[in-house]
């Protein structure tokens, strides 16, 4: 599929122009899901962190460098593109499995216009764009959300917090969770443009292969997320 | 102009074309009939590439498509304007927006050009002031009258339509034969109709091909198809007894002219 995906635009105008829609379609279209589940993950965390360190000798300080690193190094990245395989991916699947089947992909085709790099190409750049942005806002809800709990619940103070957060802080996890997000922002658009692209039959086969993709999607990012741990740490 | 030679084509277990050739001229409507699942979709679709043929020759104005490469048939197709029998419309767009995207794709023009040009095209197919409407919106004779907005906005070369007047009013229907014979003269274009409509048949049919289960089983014109002995399209076509009557009465007519 991606061979045959590379080749001169027709009109760059308007494929800057179908770039920005999906950009806006995945990136504002899942904004809303992310907040809410990158606060409840940092929320979740702290709580679940406290309960596990009881003993007094520890410094209070390692709570929050717990949630810091669990938040950037698997969390956002990781769990964040989970759910994007399914708020995203069987979007672009079935949106790509129904142009199939209603012959929409074939009247592309036939007005001379490389569909596969018309169709797929703008999803993989915007998802390449907008999910590594995502991730970023994901850990920042995440490790605020892991505030916010702390200091409701009177786990420890915010300054105590903010003062963990600052210490034993290493930036090389932060390339690695964004190595990640890139690594799994292609996953999440190419695996089931290719599963939407080729469909066959109608709209049964469309919502069939629109969860295939997603459960695909799910494994393939869960092996990429083993393997860039293995090769990367 | 467009020849193909040998034409077949199957699908798994099914010999859906078998040895099909015919040549379709510029500036006339050529036909293809027969009944339902005599292979016409699959004869237009194979003209244009969207299938692979498995044996036979297709050559547009002298030149071999089946032997071009994927971007030289993406050129050649940049001269091709196709209705599909399922319209095929971009359901993410409203009406104005499908009819324009070709211009948009392959046009510099002006924006204020562009619109003009597609309310012309709306206008001749009778749908003035529905360019807001998405085609979820629209009627299946409106989605196939878009659809045909479509495939002429440019003025193609090469002009593919299946069944366009299929689930229209016979005036309605009438209204797209005359669209589609009028810009084939104007343009000269090389038009090539899937249909069973018998009305069309008799108004437009320059050059008509009739398939029967995948072969070709008669060519010819209109006025040829009065005279015709053969039995399969004969009863293809003079279905009902007022078409029967319709024939004969035809046939005596031009008797009295010749004797
Ligand atoms: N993609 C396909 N896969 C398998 N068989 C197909 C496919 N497309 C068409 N066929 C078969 O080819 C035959 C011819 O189909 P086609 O669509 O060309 O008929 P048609 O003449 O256009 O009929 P209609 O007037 O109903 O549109 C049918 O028997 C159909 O089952
Ligand atoms: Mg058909």
């Amino acid at each position: 599929m991606l061979k045959g995906m590379v080749s001169k635009p027709e009109n760059s105008k308007l494929y800057w122009k179908e770039f920005m829609h999906q950009c806006s379609e995945i990136g504002i279209g899942s904004l809303g899901i992310v907040c809410v589940i990158s606060l409840f993950m940092g929320a979740v965390s702290a709580l679940q962190t406290a309960y596990q360190i009881t003993s007094p000798i520890m410094s209070k300080l390692i709570i929050a460098q717990i949630i810091r690193d669990t938040v950037i190094l698997e969390f956002a990245p990781t769990l964040i593109c989970i759910v994007l395989a399914g708020v995203v991916g069987s979007k672009i699947s079935s949106e790509l499995g129904n142009m199939r089947v209603s012959e929409q992909i074939d009247a592309i085709e036939i007005m001379g216009i490389n569909s596969k790099t018309f169709l797929i190409m703008p999803k993989i750049a915007a998802a390449l764009v907008t999910i590594p942005m995502l991730v970023i806002l994901a850990m920042v809800l995440g490790i605020y959300g892991g505030r916010l709990t702390v200091d409701i619940s009177g786990i420890i103070s915010t300054e105590t917090y903010d003062r963990g957060l600052k210490e034993l802080f290493i930036p090389y996890n932060v390339f690695f969770a964004m190595m990640k997000a890139y690594t799994f922002a292609f996953i999440v658009s190419s695996i089931p443009a290719y599963f939407g692209y080729y469909v066959k039959g109608g709209s049964l086969e469309i919502g069939r292969n629109s969860t295939k993709s997603v459960v695909v999607t799910c494994v393939v990012i869960l092996f990429a997320d083993y393997i860039l741990a293995a090769l990367l740490l | 102009m467009i020849e193909f030679k040998k034409i077949s084509k199957r699908f798994d277990d099914k010999q859906v074309l078998q040895d099909v050739s015919h040549i379709m001229y510029s500036g006339k409507t050529n036909l293809i009939i027969g009944s339902s699942g005599s292979g016409k979709t699959v004869l237009q679709k194979c003209l244009v590439g969207l299938y692979e043929v498995d044996a036979g020759e297709i050559i547009y104005d002298g030149l071999s498509f089946t032997k071009m490469n994927d971007e030289e048939k993406k050129m050649l197709r940049q001269q091709i304007g196709m209705l599909f029998q399922g319209s095929a419309l971009f359901d993410s767009m409203t009406v104005e927006g499908n009819v324009k995207f070709p211009l948009d794709m392959f046009t510099k023009d002006k924006e204020s050009e562009k619109i003009k040009k597609v309310n012309e095209v709306l206008e001749r197919v009778n749908l003035v002031g529905t360019n807001k409407k998405l085609p979820s919106q629209l009627s299946g004779g409106m989605k196939k009258r878009v659809g045909i907005a479509r495939a002429i906005v440019l003025n193609p070369k090469f002009l593919f339509c299946d069944e366009p007047n299929s689930g229209l009013d016979p005036q309605t229907s009438m209204l797209i034969d005359k669209l589609i014979h009028d810009v084939t003269i104007e343009f000269n274009m090389t038009t090539i109709i899937n249909t069973h409509d018998m009305n069309s048949v008799m108004e437009i049919g320059n050059n008509i091909i009739y398939l029967k289960d995948g072969k070709n089983e008669w060519t010819g014109n209109s006025k040829d198809i009065i005279f015709s002995e053969n039995k399969n399209l004969n009863d293809f076509i003079f279905a009902s007894k007022f078409l029967q009557d319709a024939k004969e009465m035809r046939m005596l007519e031009a008797k009295g002219k010749k004797d």
